[in-house]
């Protein structure tokens, strides 16, 4: 089985970022050269990058219409200077938005790693991206942290709402970029480590309880919740806070967790928020 | 690392909302038409389990049209297949279904060319976008369509697989994957070979002479 200790283990003793190390096995797997396969994930951040822009003009509605503009409602008040939480936390939740809007409305994204949880890792990285005055290189080298966790993840546990639930989408999502984003933010490998601990730990049991079947309610919003609780594990991270757990463990109780849980909590649409009398008032009236 | 590799767990990029509702059925259509292998003027499409109760919302209708239009999963005019399906002359209607004990995600396409030239397919979204055809005009299979795929009709005798094989070494194609089943000892046996080249129309006309062999189809892959 892979483990992440694996991965920081290589990276502390050659001296490089997760990234690097993600990339040298990448190119020995794939075939492919550091320049080819810097070039492909250039092609998702593009993507990202693209997805963002378009969800925040808030005219995209989701094929039910519960689903539209909220990303654009968040960016305004921070445009008005409004914000609660200050700029970076207000941006990230409004890309988290935009990116999860755009899906909901048959627009282009990178699944990251699934379609439904593909606004936090682009909301939380542009984000950092931004503070740092990050390179676009760099970026793309957190890109490659962020894959070689959800790599591990989906070895010892898996990224399928089917099968584990909410927590083993938005929640390894929210894991990948954690890690990311301390490396982006010039943090160790180890606190990458930390910080997506962190971040998983408090995404477990989460479950998949889609309205009507739909990547909408409650995906969206989470998506958004899911990038600052991403921001908030990398921020104890950087300043030198350790997860009493480490990740591996933490990604094997997700797996564990997930087998607990009942089907009707995994993406059936008949558990949790799909069976409130809102949620099966949408459902019938949509179909 | 392990066997999927970075670009599965920050990829792929498709059009929305569901890698198994969306992609997947786009690839399942493009998987369709190529297997077809022709022009197409109707397509009757039977939607079973979540595809048929949840697959309104997640686009899944206009997702297999697309593909039978020859879209890729990132093509952005897959919310417009219905009218392009129009505009290419392609008839197109939804039926639910209950094709029994098969994934959630399954699909049965009955398709028509203009020259009236039939075929059923069947497949499921099997999840992350991947699919598997499951049944070609009746007949069982299993193809994923990552290779080319030769597909053989075959009276069950000693020898037929074997110069089947022969004509591909021959042909300096490689196999990848091989599965021979049949309806019983003696009776009509199906193969499935898939390979790491394509399949020559010179090779595939030589299968189709030998004189055991009922029916010889070549299927590319999806990119």
């Amino acid at each position: 089985m892979l483990a992440y200790e694996d991965l920081v283990h290589q990276a502390e003793k050659k001296n490089l970022k997760i990234g690097q190390v993600v990339i040298l096995d990448q190119s020995e797997q794939l075939e492919q050269t550091e320049a080819e396969l810097r070039r492909r994930m250039a092609e998702n951040l593009q993507v990202m990058r693209d997805s963002v822009k378009i969800g925040l003009t808030g005219e995209r509605k989701s094929l039910s219409g519960m689903v539209g503009g909220d990303a654009a409602k968040v960016e305004a008040r921070r445009a008005r200077g409004e914000s609660l939480v200050g700029d970076p936390v207000n941006k990230a939740i409004a890309r988290a938005l935009a990116v999860s809007e755009v899906n909901a409305s048959m627009g282009k994204i990178v699944a990251a790693p699934t379609a439904g949880s593909s606004g936090v890792l682009p909301a939380v990285l542009l984000t950092v991206e931004e503070v740092y005055q990050a390179t676009e290189d760099d970026v793309i080298t957190a890109l490659f942290t962020a894959a070689g966790l959800g790599v591990v993840i989906a070895d010892r546990a898996n990224v399928s709402g089917a099968e584990g639930g909410c927590q083993a989408e938005i929640g390894s999502a929210t894991a990948m970029a954690a890690a990311a984003a301390v490396e982006l933010a010039g943090g160790t490998p180890r606190a990458g480590a930390h910080a997506a601990a962190i971040a998983l730990k408090s995404m477990l049991g989460l479950v998949c309880d889609p309205v009507a079947g739909l990547v909408e309610v409650p995906c969206v919003k989470r998506n958004a919740t899911g990038a600052t609780l991403a921001l908030a594990a990398a921020e104890m991270a950087l300043a030198g806070v350790k997860s009493a757990i480490p990740l591996d463990e933490v990604i094997d109780t997700m797996e564990a967790v997930g087998r607990q849980m009942p089907c009707a909590l995994r993406e059936t649409a008949q558990g949790g928020l799909a069976i409130t009398p809102t949620g099966r008032k949408v459902h019938a009236d949509f179909l | 690392m392990g066997k999927a590799n970075v670009f599965d767990l920050l990829g792929p990029i498709m059009v929305g909302p569901s890698s198994s509702h969306t992609a997947g059925a786009v690839r399942l259509g493009a998987m369709a038409r190529k297997i077809f292998n022709g022009e197409l003027a109707e397509a009757r499409i039977l939607l079973h389990g979540s595809f048929a109760e949840t697959g309104k919302g997640h686009g899944t209708n206009l997702a297999l049209v697309a593909g039978l239009l020859q879209m890729k999963p990132d093509d952005e005019r897959i919310s417009r297949a219905l009218e392009l399906a129009e505009e290419y002359g392609l008839k197109v209607s939804f039926a639910k279904t209950d094709l029994g004990d098969v994934h959630p995600n399954t699909v049965k396409f009955m398709l028509q060319s203009p020259e009236d030239r039939q075929m059923e397919i069947t497949g499921s979204s099997i999840g992350g976008g991947r699919i598997v055809i499951t049944e070609i005009d009746q007949f069982v299979v299993e193809i994923p369509g990552d290779y080319h795929t030769l597909v053989l009709l075959h009276q069950d005798l000693p020898g037929v697989v074997a110069q089947a094989t022969n004509l591909l070494a021959t042909a300096q194609i490689n196999i990848a994957q091989m599965r021979v089943s049949r309806e019983k000892k003696g009776a009509q046996a199906l193969t499935v070979v898939e390979t790491d080249q394509a399949i020559e129309p010179a090779a595939l006309a030589l299968m189709r002479k030998l004189p055991s062999v009922f029916q010889a189809m070549a299927i590319e892959p999806l990119e």
